[in-house]
């Protein structure tokens, strides 16, 4: 029993050593291939489609030509190299260079104006116009009847030669 | 002496046109036909006084002259011909001359019209033109004078001037800088003009509300005056824009056509308020209806052309296509704050006159939808107005600079654009005064089972982005009224008269330009959506860095990188060009050329895309990085754009459709009214009661 | 019909006064944001004479430098980038310079390196030997207070804290340099 066990112990101690240098040279072999395919062009550009350079205004950083935003792609590069995800990397970025970096302002403090005000201005609109079309439903049952007078000349014509029309194939 | 003739006709044209003022002025003031006359006839003065000075500039920039400051700016002897000619609008100075020119010539094409019935809205239409005039005059003679020269001084100084200071000598440059190599484009060459005489243009139909407004008219011949002018405007200012897309897109290599930069959003908002008000103005000529918000939306779209033109050129926010900064900032901005106040002041006092003559009388008339329709397009114009004018509240407030950029604008307007191609598919079917759900309903099932089956089709190709599907399928409605009208209108004709089907379609739109002339736009709008949705919901791209023979793949295509040179051409660039192989599932395709330009001049580079165009969709190469020695690899951006073409298709058959609308009707034109000659035996310009 | 227009009047009441004070007070607020905008792209960078705001610099080492702590003495502030060629050109000069007056304790130069990235900054900073206090320039706090237009620039400011002198563009020399400093330090 007790030599069962430490024979036992002795395989399990030389499975494991095996385990951790195939762990290990896996691990190795996947650097290898991270420091080659990891990230790709288009995963860093992913992340820079989101981000603008104050070097090159409106221009998104995937497509900005000049050097900095070369470098700051590179710099992209490394952290998503060093495990950052595209969050972090977002979060770094301003931290360095401001909000300015972010395709749209943060919402907070003051900036919550750009996201609500165009909703109000429209709901307002949308009152104004209401307001206006409120003015129909109390006259319009009597106006009905004889509102076609305005009615485009030409339009009428085509209606009535339709509507001739229509019956014929109607009939026939 | 050229320099001295061209700006000795400035001033004179700055003279003539502050007596034209005057002289209108006191005309209006006296009520006495001779002066408003004579204001007028001034006016036209203008007009050959400042294309003395055109040609005065075209000149010297065509005979390199680089001892005017401005030739030397924009051009310099390797440039052809056609951009020197075209350097005219390359710059600041030269720019705002070609600004002053255009509104002299079109002040001038509005006074030669027949006024007999408007005679009182005449010397209003002569001021507010002259004034607009008279100020980009003084802004050009004050601070951007495209004449002034380098001189030597006898102390051995340098310096520019207008006139030789005392003793000086005139230095002749050898050559100039050249113009800014991303001017350097057949777009840019038409863009700028074509947005200025849309910018332009709108001074006119501002000037007649300005004239009905201050004179107090209350009927609705401004707008029947300067209905054709707005159409013009709107069409031009349309060209403009969709040139400057396609320049973005073929120049500035990054793969779209529209970045919600500044500078684009100045020249798009005045186009916004355009569009409304060439929806609005038919209910006030239909139904009498909206006269007060047809003033408003004629005031914020000449607001809007000055404020853009400010934006661009002040430097109060900063853009790609911004100008350089100069002097003209704060002149701009005083006559924006009086052109706004005034305009302000004058409505609110006319307020109570100008109230509707009819009422609304059901909610699905042909004015309900034009309302909500201008609902939308004013939302979409406050959404643009408040994105690009929001970093500078922040900077004020919080010191904080912010980008508004695409996401905000695209999540916001996207849903407002689909509630507009949504009334572009209803409004046409809807009547005048009344509709009701019945007449509509009628009228909508068979273009609404076309675009029922059209989702089908979408749904089971396996189309499933959401975007997509409400917007293809509400693009189709509107697409198949429109040509269910055209259609049922044909036939009509046909069963009537007889008339073959095309010669029916040809009589049915040209005896109602107008209305098909619209539905054209209309079909025009739906081409443009489609390339929109293409290529901002279906756009892939990648990136990739390959050796000579390697290749990328995306969206069905094989780019196979073959070579790459290093050159330099005659008229002063260096040119990286790579050539690529393309082929599609096995079949060759051709090559593809993108390069990149290195002006030596301006010491810029330019990315020159390499794109393959067809009506499906576009393969678009940028050249990002290379090997400078041995030239061995190369990085490439890939972008596969679908159904973009659809969008410059739709700028054409735009163009198509404009002219149709406008083209004028001889037969209406003429109206014999014998007043005019009375009024010149009296004497009197508006005969009082 | 007949309805509508004796209705009318009715239903158009003049308008309000506060709908016009309303209307006003907006467009003039808009023309006031207008202006300021305005004024901001106009006035350039600060101004010589003008007193410059107090700012803090974290270098790359993590050290704090408050401009607070350094009246009664001359600071240069010289604003780079490791993509700027200009830069370069100046480089060396202004190392010479700093080192030609850091024992006298009368200066101090900062470098603020403006929208760039650590890795190679730091290689800039290798390259050129460069060993006064540099750090990035966070969030274009300290640019947007001198309200640069672009790399390189230098401020040079007096012992009281107001703006000396300013070069925009690269030194050629370093006596160009030491005549500033000089001219600051005998003020």
């Amino acid at each position: 029993m007790n030599y069962k066990n430490k024979a036992f112990s002795r395989y399990k101690i030389r499975l494991i050593f095996f385990v951790l240098i195939f762990l290990l040279l896996m691990i190795s072999f996947n650097n290898v291939i991270a420091q080659n395919d990891f990230p790709t062009d288009d995963q860093v550009n992913a992340i820079a489609k989101e981000l603008y350079c104050p070097v090159c205004e409106n221009i998104p950083l995937d497509v900005c030509p000049t050097q900095a935003c070369a470098q700051w792609r590179a710099l992209i590069k490394e952290k998503m190299t060093a495990g950052w995800t595209k969050d972090e990397i977002k979060q770094y970025f301003v931290e360095q260079y401001g909000d300015r970096v972010l395709a749209q302002p943060p919402a907070r403090g003051l900036n919550w104006l750009v996201y609500i005000m165009p909703p109000v201005v429209f709901v307002g609109g949308i009152v104004v116009v209401y307001l206006n079309l409120k003015k129909i439903k109390k006259s319009s049952e009597k106006v009905i009847q004889d509102s076609n007078i305005n009615n485009d000349k030409y339009l009428k014509e085509i209606e009535e030669a339709l509507n001739v029309l229509n019956k014929k194939e109607d009939l026939s | 002496m050229l320099p001295n003739l061209g700006y000795g006709s400035l001033v004179i044209t700055l003279i003539v046109s502050i007596y034209a003022i005057v002289s209108a002025v006191i005309g209006e003031r006296k009520n006495l036909y001779k002066y408003v006359e004579s204001a007028r006839l001034a006016l036209l003065l203008t007009f050959p006084l400042l294309t003395l000075t055109v040609i005065s500039i075209v000149i010297l920039l065509v005979n390199q002259n680089y001892e005017v400051q401005y030739v030397y700016n924009v051009t310099s002897s390797t440039m052809p011909l056609y951009l020197k000619v075209t350097a005219l609008w390359g710059g600041q100075a030269g720019s705002l001359v070609f600004w002053a020119w255009l509104m002299a010539a079109f002040g001038t094409a509005v006074t030669l019209r027949k006024w007999d019935r408007d005679l009182d809205l005449l010397p209003w239409v002569i001021i507010v033109s002259s004034v607009t005039l008279v100020f980009f005059l003084i802004m050009i003679i004050a601070f951007e004078n495209p004449f002034i020269r380098f001189w030597t001084l006898p102390s051995g100084g340098e310096l520019v001037a207008m006139f030789a200071p005392a003793g000086s000598q005139l230095i002749h440059p050898f050559d100039g800088r050249g113009l800014n190599p991303l001017l350097r484009h057949p777009g840019m060459i038409i863009h700028p003009p074509m947005l200025y005489l849309g910018f332009v243009s709108f001074v006119i139909p501002y000037a007649f509300g300005m004239a009905a407004l201050i004179t107090g008219r209350k009927d609705d011949r401004w707008i029947r005056l300067t209905r054709r002018w707005t159409l013009v405007a709107w069409m031009f200012l349309s060209i403009g824009l969709i040139l400057g897309s396609r320049w973005a897109y073929d120049v500035l290599g990054w793969g779209g056509y529209w970045a919600w930069d500044p500078v684009e959003n100045a020249a798009f908002m005045p186009w916004l308020s355009g569009t409304a008000f060439l929806h609005s103005v038919m209910i006030q000529e239909k139904r009498g209806l909206f006269k007060r918000w047809n003033m408003i939306l004629v005031i914020f779209t000449y607001s809007l052309v000055i404020f853009g033109t400010f934006l661009t050129r002040s430097g109060v926010l900063s853009s790609v296509h911004a100008f350089a900064q100069s002097a003209i900032g704060p002149m701009f901005f005083i006559f924006i704050g009086l052109s706004f106040i005034i305009s302000l002041a004058f409505l609110i006092k006319r307020w109570d006159e100008l109230r509707s003559e009819g009422i609304m009388t059901s909610l699905l008339s042909r004015e309900s939808l034009f309302l909500i329709n201008n609902l939308l397009f004013i939302g979409i114009l406050v959404v643009v107005f408040w994105g690009t004018v929001y970093p500078l509240i922040s900077e004020l407030f919080t010191g904080q600079k912010v980008t508004v950029g695409p996401p905000f604008y695209n999540s916001t307007t996207g849903p407002l654009f689909v509630g507009l191609l949504l009334l572009m598919g209803i409004a046409p079917l809807s009547a005048w005064g009344h509709s009701t759900w019945k007449t509509l309903g009628k009228a909508l099932w068979i273009p609404a089972i076309g675009s029922l089956i059209l989702l089908v089709v979408l749904l089971v190709s396996g189309v499933r982005s959401i975007g997509a599907l409400i917007g293809l399928t509400v693009a189709s409605l509107a697409a198949f009224v429109t040509i269910y009208e055209f259609w049922r209108g044909m036939k009509a004709r046909h069963k009537r008269s007889g008339e073959n089907y095309l010669v029916a379609l040809w009589k049915l739109t040209v005896r109602n330009r107008r209305r098909y002339g619209g539905y054209v736009i209309h079909l025009s709008v739906v081409f443009m959506a489609i390339g929109i949705i293409g290529i901002e919901l279906f756009q892939t791209e990648t990136q990739g860095r390959i050796a000579p023979g390697e290749s990328l793949s995306l969206a069905g295509y094989t780019v196979t990188f073959k070579n790459l040179a290093e050159f330099d051409v005659a008229d002063g660039r260096n040119v990286a060009r790579a050539v690529l192989s393309v082929s599609k599932n096995g079949k060759d395709l051709g090559e593809l050329y993108p390069r990149r330009d290195f002006y030596y001049d301006s010491q810029q580079p330019m990315t020159i895309p390499g794109v393959r165009s067809t009506v499906e969709d576009d393969l678009y190469i940028i050249l990002v990085n290379w090997e400078q020695i041995s030239s061995m690899g190369a990085t490439f951006k890939v972008f596969h754009n679908p159904l973009i073409n659809w969008l410059w298709y739709g700028g054409f058959l735009l163009v198509v459709g404009s002219f149709i609308a406008a083209w004028p009707d001889p037969e209406k034109e003429i109206e014999l009214v014998p007043s005019r000659i009375l009024r010149k035996e009296t004497g009197k310009l508006v005969s009082k009661p | 019909m007949e309805n509508s227009h004796t209705d009318e009047p009715k239903n158009q009441k003049k308008l309000p006064r506060w709908v016009i004070i309303a209307a006003f007070a907006v467009l003039l607020g808009f023309l006031t944001l207008m202006g300021w905008g305005l004024r901001n792209a106009q006035q350039g960078p600060v101004q010589v004479g003008q007193k410059v705001p107090a700012f803090e610099l974290t270098t790359f080492d993590g050290e704090k430098i408050k401009t607070d702590d350094l009246i009664g003495k001359v600071i240069v502030v010289n604003f780079w980038a490791s993509w700027c060629k200009p830069c370069e050109q100046e480089a060396a000069e202004l190392e010479d310079a700093w080192r030609y007056y850091k024992d006298s304790g009368e200066v101090v130069f900062l470098g603020v390196d403006y929208v760039d990235t650590e890795t190679e900054a730091m290689r800039y900073l290798e390259k050129f030997e460069i060993t006064y206090p540099n750090g990035p320039d966070l969030r274009t706090a300290i640019s947007q207070i001198f309200r640069i237009s672009g790399v390189p620039e230098t401020y040079i400011i007096d012992k009281n804290g107001k703006l000396a002198s300013r070069k925009i563009g690269p030194f050629v020399t370093i006596g160009e340099i030491t005549s500033m400093i000089d001219s600051a330090l005998n003020q």
